[in-house]
């Protein structure tokens, strides 16, 4: 379905196709401080769901205090209105709590190109003392610098092997 | 100072716990050590004020006077103020700065754990969120504790100091207190009777790893952070983080 049959028909019943289009629209949505990685991508968008002729989309935060929170709901928003859904609702929802564990493996793919080590191991199984591989040398001989990094989601490391220093995105 | 109910008032708690705790860690920026010491400080100051958001949106809609989170935060004086005493009080040098923060991690990741059961699913929601960013918090303070306590003379000196002089208002921490037991039998908090035993074994095992010499436990005394009386000490945090507000009301960004 394209975006201009819905403006035509935006006071129509939502079916399942419109959900379908709108899942594929937020997939479109860059995170701001990550640009490489979609919303879906981060596993933040929990339900897309018809309500009475709106979209009801459902966002989960990844940090409390992460500052792009409201900008993230504020882009999923207008890239959905943009494509002709009417009056979208944001609603945020913070149980469960989100997990580094719904990060796709194309998001994680795409977070090592961009440079960034993607979470290593499963957050409902935590293992300490992980070994965090080099995403420029998939070198394994690498430390931590500090365990809070540029964002609230990331730890800085560096590779003993390159010397590069790298961002590693916490597994949560 | 007036009395809402018991879990509103454990709300503000939180919340404000959480508040003063971010604006003391914030007045670090372009101060800290280190850089890579300050990103630290700073991540740690912005997971709580998120969670101080969290907490005390909850309350302002149980509280329903129409006041909002910010509100709360912004328009409130000292004596409506429920936040521990030890967070009010000045970041002092780095060894203090990480003392406080690591007394208060031993109250607050033990606390969030109980939340996490609680029969109220909000407060679960909020708790079983921040423990995953406090579990950090607590994992980071306790080696400074550690390393600074077991490094050098001078270090190890500092940081004894520092826990001698800020051990006075840990008898919040460490003292059972009657607003715990009701909200456990309430299962608002189950289990939060035992949190004063569980931050002395948090804190007695770390400062012995330390080879740290802890103090006997504070006792109670006039002061009750809870209860909304202070240290003169929160009026100068309150002051600088509130004046935006009080002098330009409703400015916004």
């Amino acid at each position: 379905m394209q975006a201009g049959e819905l403006i035509a028909r935006e006071q129509a019943e939502l079916t399942e196709d419109h959900v379908t289009l709108a899942w594929s629209i937020l997939d479109q949505v860059m995170d701001p401080e990550v640009p490489v990685v979609s919303l879906t991508d981060l596993g933040i968008v929990r339900e897309v769901t018809p309500v009475g002729g709106h979209l009801k989309v459902v966002l989960t935060p990844t940090y409390s205090g992460c500052p792009a929170t409201e900008h993230i709901e504020q882009s999923a928003k207008q890239a959905l209105e943009e494509s002709g859904f009417n009056s979208v609702v944001i609603e945020q929802r913070l149980a469960p709590a989100w997990t580094t564990d719904w990060i796709g493996e194309r998001g994680r793919l795409r977070l090592k190109e961009y440079g960034i080590a993607p979470p290593i191991g499963s957050a409902s199984k935590p293992q300490l003392d992980q070994t965090i591989p080099c995403p420029m040398c998939d070198s394994t001989n690498t430390n931590e610098i500090t365990e809070f990094g540029s964002t609230a989601c990331k730890a800085l490391y560096q590779c003993n092997d390159c010397l590069e220093p790298f961002d590693y995105f916490k597994c949560i | 100072m007036k009395r809402f109910d018991d879990t509103t008032e454990l709300l503000l708690q939180l919340g404000d716990s959480a508040m003063i705790q971010a604006q003391r860690l914030c007045e670090l920026v372009g101060g800290a050590p280190a850089l890579e010491e300050e990103v630290a400080l700073m991540n740690v100051g912005l997971d709580l004020v998120g969670q101080a958001r969290n907490w005390l949106e909850y309350a302002a809609e149980r509280i329903d006077d129409g006041r909002t989170a910010d509100d709360l935060v912004f328009l409130r004086d000292q004596g409506e103020y429920r936040n521990l005493l030890l967070v009010e009080q000045p970041n002092g040098d780095f060894a203090m700065t990480m003392a406080k923060q690591f007394l208060f991690d031993a109250w607050h990741k033990p606390l969030l754990e109980k939340l996490c059961n609680s029969s109220d699913e909000r407060i679960a929601g909020i708790a079983a969120k921040s423990i995953k960013e406090s579990s950090y918090h607590i994992r980071r303070s306790s080696e400074w504790i550690k390393r600074l306590g077991d490094g050098t003379h001078e270090s190890h000196e500092r940081m004894q100091r520092a826990l001698d002089q800020i051990w006075h208002f840990t008898f919040e921490l460490a003292n059972p207190y009657e607003l715990f037991n009701t909200l456990d039998t309430d299962n608002i908090a189950p289990g939060i009777k035992a949190l004063c035993k569980e931050w002395q074994a948090i804190v007695a095992t770390i400062l012995a790893e330390a080879t740290l010499t802890q103090p006997e436990t504070a006792e109670n005394n006039y002061l009750s952070g809870r209860e909304g009386v202070h240290t003169e000490n929160l009026g100068f945090v309150l002051a600088e983080m509130q004046f935006l507000q009080r002098a330009y009301p409703n400015a916004s960004w």
